[in-house]
């Protein structure tokens, strides 16, 4: 395939820089617009991953940092593909995700949440998507937590996703939340986002069908990065 | 009703957060958990070219050095190739060169800093319009298969392209590090020339900054907001 650029990032689908209710933004927003790039070599390329970068178990939560014992809370699995705008498939593309534990804590330097640090549980783990764009993850269903920001905010469970794609254009970090959750709509930093489709395709939907029975429930979580153009006419990203 | 596109929507962006290290660098959250983290090593030791130090801090629009940041670098080798498929040349880049890196700020200072090669010049676009016929002026100029001369091919200016998200950056912000000593490249470079404000381009421009380990050191700091503001680019 001669290499072609990245469909222009949707901007009416992320959140804008500067969100008053989302405090931190303030002080770290840039005040003048971004200048719009054409892709070069620079921008259609990116990170290459391969199995030596990473374990099997590294995608096993639940298992990958225990100790004497599993960690506490509701087991789950969390799975789906990573696509692009054309709804192709992004193979063997790294995805790395972290979250607090089912008390809500992180096991972070900086969190000093009351709630305990489980000794069976780090909160992170990473895996390769497939041919077709799955991947999947074993973990615990993080809890709720508080944070600073108006006096009595809480973050609904969440699980923070990094994603590459093929391109540096295509560098995602998002964060995925859980279905029914009625901490999401009065979350400052959800409602960064300003199209309420846009927030709900942040939101998993339980999967019955992916779960383990008598063990543990699933779910379900696709994410969109931005297709690339087909070259129906000639526009080369090289010079001559 | 126009009929339907059926594109899918783009996954919307979220903050890093304040632990996003927990994630991407878990060792500087305090714990050991990988068997070996990712992006400590842009250049591998068999990589050609010049060794250099690259560090400064990201400032926010009070001033005050952010330190919660991550950044990623992606550069092409000394020969301007990236370690990609879609770089036509990139069977030639050194095995163990990635041309991609993690690095996170200090908690005290906010100094955040990573070794590497310096990048060499990359391809760039072809300009929009009609290719411009030029008869070959002299035998070191080429002919492409129409015969029409050409000046060679167009590159960019040697830059590393930078990637930075922390808490309270809600969609992970892009920009370009350039290099001082690049005057000639820098002052032909498509990107650099697309800066309207001629005194903003200043804010891509890395300076060298003495030595250290027999390294020479480059100093890019990154303003958010405010007086000398970084220019960011939508890519
Ligand atoms: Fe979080």
């Amino acid at each position: 395939m001669t290499p072609a650029e990245y469909h222009a990032c949707d901007r009416r689908r992320h959140p804008p820089a500067l969100t008053p209710n989302y405090k931190t933004s303030v002080s770290r927003s840039p005040r003048f617009a971004a200048l719009s790039l054409q892709n070069s070599l620079s921008e259609i390329t990116g990170p290459v991953f391969g199995h030596n970068d990473i374990d099997p178990i590294d995608n096993d939560l639940i298992r990958n940092y225990a100790k004497e014992g599993e960690p506490i809370g509701e087991r789950i699995i969390v799975h789906g593909r990573v696509l692009d705008e054309n709804a192709r498939p992004v193979p063997q593309t790294l995805v790395e995700i972290w979250q607090a534990n089912a008390g809500g804590r992180y096991r972070h330097r900086k969190d000093t949440y009351l709630a305990p640090i489980d000794p069976n549980f780090g909160g992170c783990g990473r895996t390769l998507t497939d041919a077709d764009g799955h991947y999947f993850f074993r973990t615990v269903k993080p809890g709720a937590y508080p944070w600073r920001n108006w006096v009595n905010d809480w973050r609904p469970a969440h699980i923070h996703v990094s994603v590459f794609g093929r391109a540096f254009a295509q560098r995602l970090i998002t964060q995925m939340y859980f279905e029914g959750d009625p901490l999401i709509p009065r979350c400052p930093i959800v409602q960064t986002i300003p199209d309420p489709a846009a927030i709900d395709q942040l939101i998993a939907p339980l999967d019955m069908n992916a779960g383990v029975p008598l063990d543990c429930l699933a779910y379900r979580f696709d994410i969109v990065l931005r297709g690339r153009r087909s070259t129906m006419f000639e526009n080369r990203l090289e010079g001559n | 009703m126009p009929q339907p596109l059926h594109y899918l929507r783009e996954t919307a962006s979220q903050t890093a957060g304040p632990y996003v290290h927990i994630g991407l660098a878990p060792g500087a959250a305090g714990f050991d958990i990988y068997r070996e983290e990712l992006g400590w090593d842009i250049a591998g030791p068999n990589a050609e070219g010049q060794r250099i130090i690259v560090e400064g801090v990201v400032i926010d629009g009070t001033g005050a050095p952010v330190k919660d940041v991550l950044l990623e670098a992606w550069q092409a080798d000394a020969e301007g190739r990236y370690a990609h498929p879609d770089d036509p040349r990139h069977a030639e880049v050194a095995e163990d060169f990635r041309g991609w890196g993690r690095v996170i700020t200090d908690f005290e200072t906010g100094l955040w800093s990573f070794q590497t090669v310096k990048p060499g010049q990359v391809p760039a676009r072809r300009p929009l319009g009609p290719a411009v016929k030029v008869r070959p002026q002299s035998a070191g100029e080429r002919t492409d298969a129409l015969g029409r001369g050409h000046q060679g091919p167009r590159r960019q200016a040697p830059h590393i392209n930078l990637w930075i998200v922390a808490r309270g950056i809600n969609l992970g912000l892009n920009t370009r590090m350039y290099f001082a000593d690049e005057a000639e490249a820098n002052a032909a470079d498509a990107v650099l020339n697309l800066v309207e404000q001629v005194h903003r381009r200043e804010t891509l421009i890395a300076r060298p900054a003495g030595e250290r380990d027999g390294l020479p050191v480059w100093r890019f700091d990154i303003r958010l907001q405010g007086d000398g503001e970084t220019v960011f680019f939508d890519i």
